[in-house]
C-alpha cells in the first residue's frame, strides 16, 4: 500500500470560485461576530480575574536639591523613603488598574512654594508616572520644581497571578456562596428531575385525558422571567402571605424560596428532555418484556429507566446549570442567603469591585462548564440509542394507573398555573392585603421606578431585533458550518465557538461585556449603553441552542444539493434562498420564537448592560421588586407573560399555515 | 484498446488522493473516449466514488491532473467545469416542482422563458414522464425521481454525464428497467458518461468499457467481454462473475493442482506457487478421458433458474471443490444428480493462471 509520502508533488491547489469567496466572506463575518461578541469579552474578563495592580515603590527614584537648586544629596527610591518614615505615609499598595498615587506625602517638609527642586525617574520602562497630564517612563531624569512635583503621580504595575483568588477564598462571606450554590442546585435538580420524569412518563405512557392541556401548562414557565415565581412566593409565603402558616415559622426568603422557584422555572426544560428520551424508546422492548411475563415494576426498571437514562442525566445537568447560573430568582427571594450569581451582581453593582466580580465569575464558570461538558458527552450517547427501526410505543388504557397519573399531573399543573395565577392576582389587586378590590393601577408603570412603559417597549424591541438578527446570524452560521466545503479548520473553530455560549452563565457574559466594551480604548466602545449591545449580548447568550436547532435541520437535508447546484452552475445563494431556507422554515421559526421569548425574559446578561434609555421590562421587574413595588413588579412580569404567550400563539399559527402550504412536497401522496 | 480515430474527451493523469493519512487513490491514469459509457466498478471503499468526485471537482484530488475536452480543469471548482451529475439519493429539491427542478440550471443561462419551457417539456418526454411536471418529487416513485434527476443533469447539454450509483436505491425490477433506459438515452445523446457502481451486472450490461478498481488503484480497463474473458488479475477474476480457484504449482506445460496435471499456458517458472482459475460455465462434461479430463463426484446440485450449478469433488484435486454450470438440457440428457460420478474436461484455453499466495 502506498503511503501519503509517496504522493508526487506538486499538490493541486484549488482555484477558489466566486461561491468559495463569498462563503468565506460570510463565514469570516460570523466568526468575527463570535470572536468579538464572545471570545474577546471572555478573555478580558479572565485577564481581569487574574490581574492585580500594585504600586511598586522600588521602581522610582527621586533626588532632592538644596535651596539653591544644587543636587548634592544622593537619589533614593520611593520605597526607601517610605520605609524611613514611621508611620509609613503609603500603607495600601494594592489598587485597581486605574489607581494613581501622589508622592509628595513621602516628603514631610514638602511645600509647593519651596525653591527646592526635584529630579524624578523610573528605574526602567516598567515604571510609569504622570506629571500633570503627560506620561513618562524609563530612566531619564525629569527635573521639576516644587509646584510641578506635587502633580507627579505614579501608576500601578500589573501582576498576573492568583492573588485575587487568595483574597476570595480567605473571605468566608464570599466562598460560602460556592457551597450554597452547589447545594441549592443539587436539591433543585433532584426535585425537578423527579417531578418532570413522572410528568413526562404520564404523558408518554398513560392514556390519561387532557394530555394536550398538560403539555401546554408544562411549557408556561418558559414564558416568564425566572424571578417571577419569587414574586408569587412572596405573595403566598411572605410576611403577609396568605399561606404563610404552611411554612411553620420558616422564612420563604432563602433556600426554601429559591428551591421552589427553581423547580418552577426549570421544570419545562427537564420535561422536554425526558419526554424526548421516553418517546424514542422502542415498543418492541416492551412487547418482549410483556411476553416474558415481567411485572410492570420489573419492566419499569429493566426497560424504561435504562432507555431513558441518558435523558435523565441530560435533564439533571441542564437543570443544575440553569439553577446555579440563575440570578433573578435568588436576587428576589434569596434574602441574606448568598449565591454565586448574585455575588457577581453585588460585587459589581453594589461595591464596584470589578476584579472580585470577575473572580466570582471564574468560580461560577467551573461548575457551569463542567455540567455543560458532561451533558454534551451524554447527549452524544443518546443519539446513538436512536434506531431507525424503533417502533413507537402505544400505551394501552389502564383505569387505575391512568387515574393516578391524572391526579399527579393535575397537581403539577396546579403548582405551575397557581404560581402564575398568584402573580396575575397580585397584579390586579389594589393594595395587598388591605384593599383587595381590583384595579389596573399596578400597570401604571410610568409612576414607578424601573423605566415605566418605556422599558416594556424596549423589551419588545429587543425581543424583535434579537429574533430577527439572531435568526439570520445563527442560520447563516449554521449553514456555513454544515454545508460548505474546504476551510475545515475554520469551520471546526467556528463550531467550537458556537457551542461556547451554552457554558457561559449570563452574569459572566454581561460582566465580560462591561470589561470589553466599556474600555475607552475599544473602537466598539460606542455601542456601550445602547440597544445594540443588548441585542448582541442576547443573541450571543442564546446562540448555542439556536445553532444546534439550525444544524439539526440542515443535517436532515441531502448533502448533495450543493453538489447538484454547483454542477448546474448556479450560485450557492440561489440554492440557499430557493431550497435551503424554505425547507428549513419550521426550524427557522423555532429559532426565532426561542430567541424572542428568551430576550423578553432574560435578566442575567442585560442587567449589567442596560442604560437609562434602554431599560428593559425584565430588569424593571427586578428593580421594582428591589424598590418594594412588588405588585407592579408582578404586573410587569405578567406583561412579559402575555407578550410571550401571544408570540407563541402567533408562532403556532404561522407554523400550521406553513405546514399546510408545504404539505404537498413534505409528505407527498 | 483505443485507436487513433477516437477522440479522448477526458484524460486523467497520475491522480492521487489522500484523506488524512489514508491514500484513497494512487497513480490513477485513464483516458475516456468521447461519447463512450465508462463504468467504475469495485467493492465499497475502492475509491471509485472518490475518483468520480475528483473528476467533478467536488472533492479535489491531492495531486495529478484532469483534462476535459483538451482543457486542464484540475483545480477548477465544479461550477467552472462542464458536467451533469446524478446521485444515488436523487437529490431533487423537495420544495420545487418537477418542472422547476429540471429548469433549475437553465434559468440564468439567459434563455428565454418559452425556450426553457420547451426544453423542459422535451426532457420530460425524453425520460418518459411528460405528465408529471407539476408534481413535487415526493409524489413520484423512486424510479421516476431518478429519471427526473437524470433530466435535470442533462438539461443544459453538458459534455460529461456523471452517475454516482444511480440505481442502487431502487428495487431490483425498476433497476433492470432503468438500466436499459439510461443506456438508451446515453446512446441517443452521445454524451460521454462515467458511472460508478458496485454492481457488476449493472456494469457489464451498461458499459462500453469498465474500469475495475481495488484499494485505490485500477486493476483493469477493458470492454465487459475482455474483463470477463480475460481478467488481468485474480482480484478481477474473482470480483466479476463466479470463478473456481485452484492453488497449484507451475509446471513447464501447465500446472499441477493437487495430484492433477492441468495443461494450460502461463508465464510462471517451474515450481512457482500459482492459482489456476476457470469459470463454472467453462467446465464441460465429457465422455472419455483425455487432456485435462477429471473423474469427479457430484456433491450437490442447485437450480439457479436458467441453469444448474453443481459442486464437484475429485480425488485428483484433493480438498478443492469445483463449481460447474450445466444447462438444463445437459442435466436432462446426462441424467445428472447429486451422488453421481461425472467425467468433466477443463479446456486448457479456458484456464487462467495467476500468481499464487505466499
Amino acid at each position: 500500500m502506498a503511503s501519503v509520502s509517496d504522493i508526487p508533488k506538486p499538490f493541486v491547489k484549488p482555484k477558489l470560485g466566486r461561491d468559495d469567496w463569498m462563503q468565506r466572506g460570510f463565514m469570516a463575518m460570523i466568526a468575527i461576530y463570535l470572536i468579538v461578541a464572545l471570545a474577546m469579552p471572555l478573555y478580558a474578563m479572565l485577564s481581569k480575574a487574574f490581574s492585580t495592580y500594585t504600586f511598586d515603590l522600588s521602581l522610582y527614584e527621586v533626588q532632592v536639591s538644596d535651596k539653591d537648586g544644587n543636587f548634592n544629596a544622593p537619589a533614593k527610591t520611593l520605597l526607601a523613603l517610605n520605609n524611613a518614615l514611621d508611620p509609613k505615609p503609603i500603607k495600601r499598595l494594592s489598587t485597581s488598574n486605574t489607581g494613581r498615587k501622589g508622592v509628595t506625602k513621602l516628603f514631610p517638609d514638602f511645600s509647593f512654594r519651596s525653591p527646592v527642586k526635584y529630579r524624578f525617574r523610573g528605574i526602567d520602562e516598567n515604571a510609569v508616572y504622570i506629571v500633570g497630564s503627560k506620561r513618562f517612563t524609563g530612566p531619564d531624569w525629569q527635573e521639576l520644581d516644587s509646584n510641578t512635583f506635587r502633580r507627579v503621580v505614579i501608576r500601578p504595575t500589573r501582576d498576573v497571578g492568583l492573588s485575587n483568588f487568595v483574597t476570595y477564598f480567605s473571605t468566608p462571606s464570599l466562598f460560602q456562596s460556592i457551597q450554597n450554590s452547589l447545594l441549592i442546585a443539587a436539591i433543585s435538580t433532584v426535585i425537578t428531575v423527579s417531578l418532570a420524569f413522572w410528568f413526562a412518563y404520564a404523558l408518554a405512557r398513560s392514556t390519561m385525558r387532557f394530555k394536550g392541556f398538560f403539555r401546554m401548562v408544562a411549557m408556561m414557565p418558559i414564558l416568564v422571567p425566572s424571578l417571577l415565581p419569587g414574586i408569587a412566593l412572596i405573595y403566598m409565603f411572605g410576611k403577609q402571605g396568605f399561606l404563610n402558616g404552611l411554612l411553620m415559622g420558616q422564612s420563604i426568603y432563602g433556600p426554601i424560596g429559591i428551591v421552589i422557584g427553581s423547580v418552577f422555572f426549570t421544570f419545562p426544560h427537564a420535561m422536554i428532555i425526558i419526554a424526548t428520551a421516553l418517546s424514542i424508546s422502542d415498543a418492541r422492548l416492551y412487547e418482549a418484556s410483556v411476553s416474558l411475563k415481567a411485572s410492570r415494576w420489573k419492566t419499569f426498571w429493566t426497560v424504561t429507566i435504562p432507555g431513558a437514562r441518558y435523558g435523565l442525566f441530560s435533564a439533571a445537568f441542564v437543570v443544575f446549570n440553569l439553577v446555579i447560573t440563575d440570578f433573578g430568582l435568588p436576587k428576589v427571594i434569596g434574602g441574606k442567603f448568598n449565591m454565586l450569581a448574585v455575588d457577581i451582581y453585588k460585587q459589581v453593582i453594589g461595591q464596584q469591585n470589578f476584579e472580585m466580580g470577575a473572580v466570582v465569575s471564574v468560580v461560577l464558570l467551573v461548575p457551569a462548564v463542567l455540567a455543560f461538558a458532561i451533558d454534551r458527552q451524554v447527549q452524544k450517547k443518546q443519539v446513538a440509542l436512536l434506531s431507525a427501526r424503533s417502533v413507537v410505543f402505544e400505551p394501552k388504557p389502564d383505569r387505575k394507573y391512568d387515574r393516578i397519573f391524572l391526579i399527579y399531573s393535575s397537581l403539577v399543573a396546579l403548582f405551575i398555573v397557581g404560581i402564575i395565577a398568584v402573580c396575575q392576582f397580585a397584579a390586579v389587586i389594589k393594595f395587598w392585603p388591605y384593599d383587595l378590590s381590583l384595579s389596573l393601577n399596578n400597570y401604571d408603570f410610568d409612576r414607578m421606578d424601573g423605566g415605566g412603559w418605556g422599558s416594556y417597549k424596549n423589551s419588545l424591541l429587543l425581543a424583535l431585533l434579537t429574533a430577527i438578527i439572531g435568526t439570520v446570524v445563527v442560520f447563516l452560521g449554521g449553514y456555513m458550518v454544515e454545508k460548505t466545503k474546504g476551510f475545515a479548520k475554520g469551520r471546526a473553530l467556528f463550531q467550537a465557538l458556537a457551542m461556547l455560549p451554552m457554558a457561559i452563565p449570563g452574569m459572566v457574559l454581561g460582566l465580560s461585556y462591561i470589561f470589553f466594551f466599556n474600555n475607552p480604548d475599544n473602537p466598539l466602545n460606542f455601542i456601550y449603553g445602547t440597544m445594540i449591545i443588548l441585542v448582541v449580548s442576547t443573541v450571543t447568550h442564546f446562540y448555542t441552542v439556536s445553532h444546534l436547532t439550525a444544524i439539526t435541520a440542515l443535517k436532515q437535508m441531502d448533502t448533495e444539493f450543493e453538489s447538484v447546484s454547483q454542477s448546474l452552475k448556479q450560485p450557492f445563494y440561489k440554492l440557499f434562498w430557493r431550497v435551503t431556507v424554505p425547507v428549513s422554515m419550521p426550524a427557522i421559526l423555532n429559532i426565532s420564537i426561542y430567541l424572542f421569548v428568551n430576550a423578553m425574559t432574560t435578566v442575567s446578561a442585560v442587567v449589567f448592560l442596560y442604560s437609562t434609555n434602554t431599560a428593559l421590562a425584565s430588569v424593571a421587574v427586578l428593580n421594582m421588586d428591589d424598590a418594594g413595588d412588588i405588585a407592579p413588579a408582578a404586573a410587569m412580569g405578567m406583561m412579559i407573560f402575555y407578550t410571550n404567550a401571544g408570540a407563541r400563539i402567533l408562532h403556532a399559527l404561522a407554523s400550521r399555515r406553513l405546514l399546510k402550504r408545504s404539505e404537498a412536497w413534505r409528505k407527498g401522496g | 484498446m483505443l485507436d487513433d480515430t477516437q477522440n479522448i474527451y477526458l484524460r486523467i493523469e497520475n491522480l492521487w488522493k489522500k484523506f488524512g493519512n489514508f491514500v484513497a487513490l494512487q497513480e490513477i491514469s485513464l483516458d475516456v473516449v468521447e461519447g463512450e459509457f465508462l463504468c467504475f466498478l469495485g467493492p465499497s471503499g475502492c475509491g471509485k466514488t472518490t475518483l468520480l468526485r475528483a473528476i467533478a471537482g467536488l472533492d479535489l484530488q491531492t495531486s495529478g491532473t484532469v483534462e476535459q475536452a483538451g482543457k486542464d480543469v484540475s483545480n477548477l471548482p465544479p461550477a467552472e467545469r462542464d458536467f451533469g451529475i446524478v446521485f444515488q439519493s436523487y437529490a431533487l429539491f423537495p420544495n420545487l416542482t418537477i418542472k422547476k427542478n429540471i429548469s433549475y440550471g437553465l434559468e440564468n443561462a439567459k434563455m428565454p422563458k418559452a425556450e426553457i419551457n420547451a426544453r423542459v417539456r422535451e426532457l420530460l418526454e425524453m425520460v418518459g414522464l411528460p405528465e408529471q411536471g407539476d408534481k413535487y418529487p415526493a409524489q413520484l416513485s423512486g424510479g421516476q425521481q431518478q429519471r427526473i434527476a437524470l433530466a435535470r443533469a442533462i438539461a443544459s447539454k453538458p459534455g460529461l454525464l456523471l452517475l454516482d450509483e444511480p440505481l442502487s436505491a431502487l428495487d431490483a425490477k425498476v433497476r433492470v428497467f432503468l438500466r436499459h433506459e439510461i443506456k438508451e438515452l446515453q446512446r441517443q445523446l452521445g454524451v460521454t458518461t462515467v458511472m460508478v457502481t458496485h454492481d457488476q451486472e449493472e456494469a457489464l450490461s451498461m458499459a462500453d468499457r469498465i474500469v475495475v478498481m481495488n484499494h485505490g488503484t485500477i486493476e483493469q480497463v477493458g470492454s465487459p467481454l475482455e474483463i470477463y474473458r480475460d481478467p488481468a488479475s485474480l482480484f478481477v477474476a474473482d470480483f466479476i462473475g463466479a470463478m473456481n480457484q485452484m492453488p497449484a504449482k507451475a509446471q513447464p506445460e501447465g500446472v499441477r493442482a493437487g495430484a492433477a496435471p492441468l495443461f494450460c499456458t502461463h508465464k510462471f517458472p517451474h515450481g512457482a506457487p500459482v492459482i489456476a482459475t476457470i469459470r463454472p460455465e467453462d467446465i464441460i462434461p465429457t465422455a472419455e478421458p483425455g487432456q485435462n479430463a477429471l473423474e469427479t463426484q457430484i456433491v450437490s446440485m442447485e437450480f439457479l433458474g436458467s441453469f444448474f450449478r453443481a459442486i464437484l469433488s475429485s480425488r485428483a484435486l484433493g480438498d478443492i471443490e469445483l463449481m460447474a454450470d450445466f444447462s438444463i438440457n445437459a442435466v436432462r440428457r446426462l441424467h445428472l444428480a447429486a451422488g453421481q460420478s461425472l467425467m468433466v474436461q477443463l479446456p486448457p484455453d479456458r484456464i487462467k493462471v495467476f500468481e499464487g499466495g505466499k
